[in-house]
């Protein structure tokens, strides 16, 4: 047992001290029908860390790797190169095994990252302030409209179509319960249409309007015309972004005039991890909505001695203090995402953020250039960052994307399986690229889908 | 030469603010440059044509770059300002911190696992569902209990998961209700997660002993008015806050079945019971398992957590999609496109399946310990507890030893202080001794509440010097030792003005700091 110090000459002496006979003594008050006699039948014996090794490589080994393939899934969750230094960094011990920072003169490493985290997050958002994380994008979105509805004593949320039918589930299933009213509809195809289907469905009601930004086809919108529209009636608008690395490239959300702005962090620094841990950005463009956002807050201070230090702030908006009257029940962040994301961000700064954006959306336009030669293959998008939608001639995407991956290329996400039952969307294939992807990548897709489209139409 | 006003440091002052090892370390915003980037990338050309619909930034976003050197540097020099259970015991009571084993670290970077994205056709991604559906059995069969919910991302997360679960249940037999029990020694999650699930929330007392009150919970349960009773669910902590395995727990689980509502396990303290006792045979309902807790992924300074959440019988079929299904040597998801195969799911509780970076983990972790090391994992961590409580309890106030052996954690409180100082004193003063302090202030049930979880990962020499030091801090603060109030002295801050921090925030750099 490689992980357990004490001795059986310790655990002897240390009955002794305590006065029992047995470890079984210990466990007097566990009632007889839950005690358990031996080990649990049908769980294997310990293993030496060779052994553990080689059965976890085996399953890995039974995955194929993005790096192994041409890829080009995106629909929230991207794949970016991460530099060397960040895991370096976030595997030192005394951030990977610290505490969340409680006691803050023996975590200010942990603290002054948040900081400069909660810095990074606002200004990218276009925000005054942010906080120090939450778990992922979607659980964010549900964050964002349950504060909406703090804020504005409304009880009913407009979700925008074009918002990730994931993170609008999310959001239909807390509201089933809290009794708060969600009112959505699939994508239209016109981005036109949508937005101004969306503005339409804003009334006094409305607690808040959810858009996402790029959009789930990967088209930019104008957020000012929903901004003035929800304001108009007292509306808060939420905007989602579910891929940061376009905000070097576009205009931010805050700056367009949405209230609350939140998203995915996980493309910078975080790695595709098949889902998660992922990173929950949140923020608000109003300081004087502080006090109602959920999560963790880093604040500013000095300690005894004047120097400048850092601390969790504003905790009585938190679960441990304020129990059932809490502005959420979240207790963990993502700190260790977060510290992905700040180093990261470090390394690329104004500058290298602007140049990786600028180099996704340089291929992406060489992809959809490329793609849209494609005999039977059109692109949908007018406007795209480094994602954008295919509308496929012949079979439906989803069993495009199969005979890819049959073919050993990782071809993109079908929308036939993100919107179950809606037909205008079974042949469309969501496509993105970024700075990984190499044009013979490129090459390689198109060929293929040239000869799958051509073998069905 | 000048010395501190406390006395405690008697070296001259330094030019740069750094003492040696421990450096000073600016914000990244004053060090760093618009300009400056620790990453080569092709120069952007200004005026290559875009197809960005019009909305170009214009204006400088306001980030600044370091070199690779100067950001390893940083933030090497950020880390050594933190305490982590890698440099020493950190014994937080009901937070569990224990070692956390590099294999799991180097198994959860293969890039099988770290580098495939969840939306990838499922013929190619046949281990990675494989490995969820292995440690979803793993958790059903170390807890007794028929089905597991992966996705929850956070312990947090499960309880809500948990509690949906319970309010579908209800609802799909037209049973809503409207009341969660909670005992006022519950984590704080516990009450909030009820309440955002929209239930209303009452308080059930401990009794002198510092467990549930059954009888008050059969009295609660008997004033349901004419529809039967309004308590949907109770939620209890076992082994709980106090440390103290819930005796009674069979018995309120009938009570509660009885009446027509579930019971809720706030699994957070599970390391103590593991391989030992099954949960399902207590009548539990619903549990969430910290995955960071008892299976020792890492915490990160804050997460992330993962929080999966196993059922009875009778809460499986509302498990939240997606959910990893096998069919032969075939893995595969149940998500929205099947989601009949499900059964009356309350839906999706997060983007994509759960943390599976924190699922290779705590597989490794399992397999590395296997059912025999399980089991003494808890043992070990229960032995521990029980000898810090026994090591202290003539000289610190413990409220609770008499009520039988502790589990996983020791429980005191400050009465036998006197004088004016505190349990906060206290935990700042075992910093200056290099320990991490236990969990203070809580459970709110005890006053001056220090709750130490020494876990099965520490040696029998550590918890020996701990508890020295522990008795020598507590002898200090009963001869009312003045220069406790002052402590720390030796960490990288004195104590934090936080108070100030929360009356005039400051919650992100700005310019005219500078």
């Amino acid at each position: 047992m490689r992980y357990l110090p004490l001795t059986d000459t310790d655990r002897s002496e240390m009955l002794a001290k305590i006065g029992a006979k047995s470890i079984d003594d210990l466990f007097v008050d566990v009632p007889a029908v839950a005690q358990l006699d031996g080990p649990i039948r049908d769980l294997p014996m310990h293993a030496s860390e060779m052994a553990v090794e080689r059965h976890m490589k085996a399953r890995a080994a039974k995955n194929l790797a993005a790096g192994d393939a041409p890829f080009f899934l995106g629909a929230g969750a991207y794949r970016h190169h991460v530099p060397a230094s960040v895991d370096t960094v976030i595997q030192r011990g005394e951030f990977l095994t610290a505490y969340t920072p409680y006691q803050p003169e023996i975590a200010q490493g942990t603290l002054q990252m948040l900081f400069e985290f909660q810095t990074q997050v606002a200004r990218l958002y276009g925000c005054a302030v942010a906080n120090a994380s939450l778990y992922d994008g979607s659980t964010a979105c549900w964050e964002a409209v349950a504060m909406a509805t703090r804020v504005t004593k409304r009880n009913r949320a407009v979700l925008s179509g074009a918002l990730h039918p994931h993170y609008a589930q999310v959001v239909k299933t807390m509201a089933q319960f809290t009794g708060d009213e969600i009112a959505d509809s699939a994508p239209a195809i016109a981005p036109e249409a949508d937005l101004d289907g969306l503005i339409a469905r804003i009334d006094e009601d409305t607690a808040c309007v959810v858009v996402q930004y790029p959009d789930i086809l990967g088209r930019i919108s104008d957020l000012s015309k929903v901004a003035e529209a929800a304001h108009e009636k007292g509306a808060l608008l939420v905007a989602v972004n579910t891929e940061p690395v376009a905000l070097g490239a576009i205009r931010s959300p805050g700056e367009m005039g949405a209230d609350i702005v939140v998203g995915e962090g996980q493309s910078i620094g975080v790695g595709l991890q098949f889902g998660g841990p992922y990173l929950g950005l949140f923020a608000v463009r109003d300081p004087k909505h502080v006090r109602q956002m959920p999560g963790r807050l880093c604040g500013e201070t000095t300690d005894a001695e004047g120097r400048r230090g850092f601390v969790l702030t504003l905790s009585t908006r938190e679960q441990h203090i304020r129990r059932e009257k809490a502005t959420s029940n979240i207790c963990t962040n993502s700190g260790l995402c977060a510290l992905a994301f700040n180093v990261h961000m470090t390394l690329l700064g104004e500058k290298g953020l602007r140049e990786l954006a600028a180099e996704n959306h340089r291929l992406a336009c060489l992809a959809a250039d490329r793609l849209a030669q494609v005999p039977g293959v059109e692109v949908l998008n007018s406007s795209f960052f480094n994602e954008f939608t295919l509308m496929l001639g012949g079979k439906p995407a989803r069993e495009i994307v199969r005979d890819l991956a049959d073919r050993g290329v990782l071809g993109g996400v079908s929308l036939g399986r993100l919107y179950p039952g809606v037909e205008a969307l079974e042949h469309a294939l969501l496509v993105a690229v970024t700075e990984m992807t190499t044009e013979e990548d490129i090459e390689t897709l198109a060929t293929e889908l040239e000869a799958l489209v051509k073998e069905t139409v | 030469m000048e010395v501190a006003e406390d006395g405690m440091h008697n070296g001259p002052s330094t030019t740069t603010g750094n003492r040696a090892l421990m450096l000073e370390e600016p914000l990244l915003f004053e060090i760093g440059h618009a300009e400056v980037t620790g990453v080569d990338l092709p120069e952007a050309d200004p005026d290559a044509k875009t197809r960005l619909g019009g909305f170009e930034r214009s204006e400088p976003i306001g980030l600044v770059g370091l070199t690779e050197p100067e950001t390893v540097r940083h933030y090497t020099r950020l880390s050594r300002q933190n305490y982590g259970i890698d440099l020493g015991f950190f014994p937080l009571g009901s937070c569990t911190m224990k070692h956390n084993p590099r294999l799991n670290e180097k198994v959860a970077r293969l890039p099988g696992f770290a580098d495939i994205h969840p939306l990838a056709p499922q013929s190619t991604v046949q281990g990675a569902l494989q490995v969820i559906h292995e440690l979803g059995e793993w958790l059903c069969k170390l807890t007794g209990m028929p089905g597991v919910a992966m996705s929850p991302k956070a312990g947090a997360h499960g309880e809500l998961c948990g509690i949906l679960a319970i309010r579908a249940a209800h609802e799909a037999r037209g049973d809503a209700r409207e009341v969660v029990l909670v005992p006022e020694s519950a984590h704080g999650t516990n009450p909030a997660t009820a309440a955002f699930a929209g239930y209303r929330v009452e308080d059930i007392p401990a009794t002198a002993e510092g467990r549930v009150d059954l009888a008050k919970i059969k009295e609660r349960l008997g004033k349901g008015g004419e529809g039967g009773s309004d308590v949907a669910a109770v939620m209890i902590t076992n082994p709980n806050t106090c440390g103290l395995f819930e005796k009674d727990f069979r018995e309120i689980a009938d009570a509660v079945h009885a009446a027509g509502g579930y019971v809720y396990c706030d699994g957070a303290n599970f390391n103590a019971i593991v391989g030992r006792v099954r949960p399902g045979d207590l009548g539990v309902d619903a549990m969430h398992i910290n995955l960071h807790k008892t299976f020792s992924t890492p915490h990160g300074g804050g997460g992330p957590g993962s929080g999966p959440v196993v059922f009875s019988e009778a809460l499986a079929p509302y498990a939240p999609l997606p959910f990893v299904k096998k069919d032969g040597e075939n893995y595969y998801l149940v998500e929205e496109e099947n989601r009949e195969e499900r059964g009356p799911s309350f839906g999706r509780m997060t983007a994509f399946h759960g943390q599976m970076g924190m699922f290779t983990r705590a597989l490794t972790y399992m397999l590395s310990h296997g059912a025999d090391g399980l089991k003494q994992v808890a043992e070990d961590a229960v032995l521990n507890a029980n000898y810090i409580l026994r090591s202290m309890e003539d000289i610190l106030h413990a409220p609770f030893a008499g009520s039988g052996p502790c589990m996983h954690e020791a429980l005191f409180g400050d009465r036998d202080f006197g004088g004016d100082l505190s349990t906060l004193d206290l935990a700042k003063g075992l910093i200056d001794e290099g320990f991490h302090p236990m969990t203070v202030y809580f459970p709110l049930v005890v006053h001056g509440a220090m709750l130490v979880e020494p876990t099965e990962t520490e040696s029998k020499a550590n918890i020996d010097q701990f508890i020295a030091a522990l008795r020598s801090l507590v002898e200090r603060a009963k001869a009312g030792d003045e220069t406790l109030k002052h402590a720390p002295y030796y960490a990288p801050r004195r104590r934090l003005d936080e108070t100030a921090a929360a009356r005039k925030p400051k919650l992100a750099w700005s310019e005219d700091e500078a």
